[in-house]
């Protein structure tokens, strides 16, 4: 018998499989698809103080091996994510779920996380100081590591969660980010999230992106990522969310050996709705194939 | 929702760059003219969402023009080729609401709209349908869609039909409808649903995903934000944001 359990800040999570913010919704209506008690956790798509529509159209550009999004964080504001997303989330998922926070300023971030502190639902929350499609916030917490320090500390003092840190890949040294959100007193780092690019329109040469810009991600940033999920394994003492690109087990494997605790599939659920399924389904025939027992004994790499 | 591999049975080319695809297997879970397929292109990373033109026990049509580089390559695709496609999405028309229906068609929105006509037609209605296009070569399966519906043809440049847009040919023919279903270019439904607000309208949106997870396709609405792919694609006339 396989064990896929895995203990990421003192809980246990019955697989590593947490499928990321922005590419599940809310999560219950993956439920008519699939059982969705079967997922490690979930991530749910980022919440602000207030409701937001988020940006223009289109948000949506294809990319060999991925999408760039430019969302905007579109979200019903906090209070209603924990009054009624939350609560429909409940009836369909019974354990607990990490919540996604973005925001424009120190009170935003703040306020929002306090709000989160009575959810019982919620086991932690995610920091997102690293959404490229937000403008006078969200990245802009994630690329300076004294703003982020600031922004990290200024949350812990409030909340009663756990704080993971989402990192950006859009900056000179991931190390010094990551040491700097520890040293602010984070419990955990995620990373990472989507690399800024764009796609123009053949025929009008124009930005396809109405925002311009927006997030890459898809299994062509998974290089990137498991790099970057190793450098920082290597240089913090927190543990660690790896996510970017993953698509199949084999990716989840190695996602591990980087230095993950949790691993959290994106950009796969949006061509695949099963994606986490499947790969929840296809993890024990690989550690099989691969001589591993327990799937905890092989983060950070194999002993 | 439903994951399915589905057949390609026929591919055929019946207008400018406008291709009509056969696709049998197991189309159960759709329900209603006006949802959207999602199909897999091999060699690229997000499916295409595409009308469902007409669909019945096993099979669905698609009416498609080639825009860009997935839909040229789809094209090509031959005869017996299986594509992985997500069936039975987004919230297709609501046949009841019309006693005298007008269906309104721009272009390749033209897709949905038979389908829809044959719904009415099973119900003893026999629509009125306005198809509008830039011109002629725009202008595709008028056989089938004379038989459905009572057709009014327009055209920009006049090569077929009345010369005009769509709106214009409703005015000029003084067409007699309570509701209409609509579909085609964004500036079209815009225009028509400032003309007319008794309707409803079929949107298009770049798509990320398809049912609903990512947000890629949100509208502002009256009723707030609306996702194409899960609440739409047909909208109140009224309630849509231009």
């Amino acid at each position: 018998m396989k064990n896929l359990k895995v203990n990421f800040l003192g809980k246990v999570f019955k697989n590593p499989i947490v499928p990321a913010s922005g590419t599940f919704g809310f999560g219950y209506e993956f439920s008519d698809l699939y059982d969705i008690n079967i997922l490690g956790s979930i991530s749910i798509k980022g919440t602000t103080l207030e409701p937001r529509y988020g940006n223009k159209l289109p948000r949506i550009a294809e990319c060999p091996s991925g999408l760039i999004n430019a969302i905007g964080l579109q979200n019903p504001g906090v209070d209603k994510v924990v009054t009624e997303e939350l609560v429909k989330l409940d009836e369909v998922y019974a354990d607990q779920i990490i919540a996604n926070v973005g925001g424009h300023s120190t009170y935003e971030y703040v306020e929002t996380v306090k709000k989160f502190n009575n959810s019982d639902k919620t086991f932690a929350i995610e920091l997102n100081i690293s959404c490229p499609n937000v403008t006078g916030g969200g990245m802009a917490f994630g690329v300076d590591p004294q703003t982020a320090y600031d922004l990290v500390k200024a949350v812990k003092e409030v909340s009663t969660k756990p704080i993971i840190v989402k990192l950006s890949p859009n900056v000179t040294n991931v190390v010094e980010m990551a040491k700097a959100v520890e040293s602010a007193g984070a419990d955990a780092i995620s990373l990472i999230n989507t690399l800024v690019g764009m796609r123009f329109n053949l025929k009008t040469g124009k930005p396809i992106i109405a925002n311009v810009k927006g997030g890459y991600s898809g299994p062509g940033i998974y290089p990137v990522a498991l790099r970057m999920v190793y450098e920082v394994s290597q240089a913090v003492n927190l543990p660690i969310i790896g996510m970017g690109g993953v698509s199949t087990a084999y990716d989840v494997i190695e996602m591990m050996y980087a230095g993950a605790s949790l691993v959290m599939v994106g950009a796969q659920n949006l061509i695949d709705p099963y994606a986490c399924k499947k790969i929840i389904e296809d993890l024990p025939r690989v550690m099989d194939e691969l001589n591993i027992e327990n799937l905890e004994d092989i983060i950070g790499g194999r002993k | 929702m439903q994951n399915v591999n589905l057949k390609i049975e026929k591919n055929v080319k019946v207008g400018t760059d406008i291709y009509l695809m056969k696709l049998v297997g197991d189309t159960s879970s759709i329900k209603k003219p006006g949802e959207f397929i999602n199909i897999t292109v091999p060699g690229y990373y997000l499916r295409r969402p595409i009308s469902v033109c007409d669909y019945g026990t096993g099979y669905v049509d698609i009416l498609y023009k080639v825009l860009g580089l997935g839909t040229k390559d789809m094209s090509t695709f031959k005869e017996g080729m299986m594509l992985d496609c997500l069936v039975g999405l987004g919230n297709g028309f609501d046949i009841t609401k019309a006693q005298k229906p007008l269906l309104v068609g721009g272009g390749i929105g033209i897709a949905p709209l038979v389908g829809l006509a044959r719904a009415f037609n099973e119900k003893g209605i026999k629509p009125i349908l306005v198809f509008g296009a830039r011109s002629k070569n725009d202008i595709v399966l008028v056989e089938q869609l004379s038989e459905l519906c009572d057709l009014h043809v327009c055209t920009d440049d006049g090569s077929l039909g009345f010369k005009g847009n769509v709106i214009e040919c409703i005015k000029a023919s003084n067409l007699d409808f309570d509701y209409y279903y609509s579909c085609g270019p964004q500036k079209m439904l815009e225009f028509l649903s400032k003309a007319y607000p008794n309707g409803c309208v079929s949107l298009e949106a770049r798509m990320g995903c398809g049912f609903g997870a990512c947000m890629g396709c949100s509208i502002e609405t009256t009723k707030g934000p609306k996702r194409v792919c899960k609440e739409g694609p047909v909208f109140e006339a009224t309630e849509v944001i231009f």
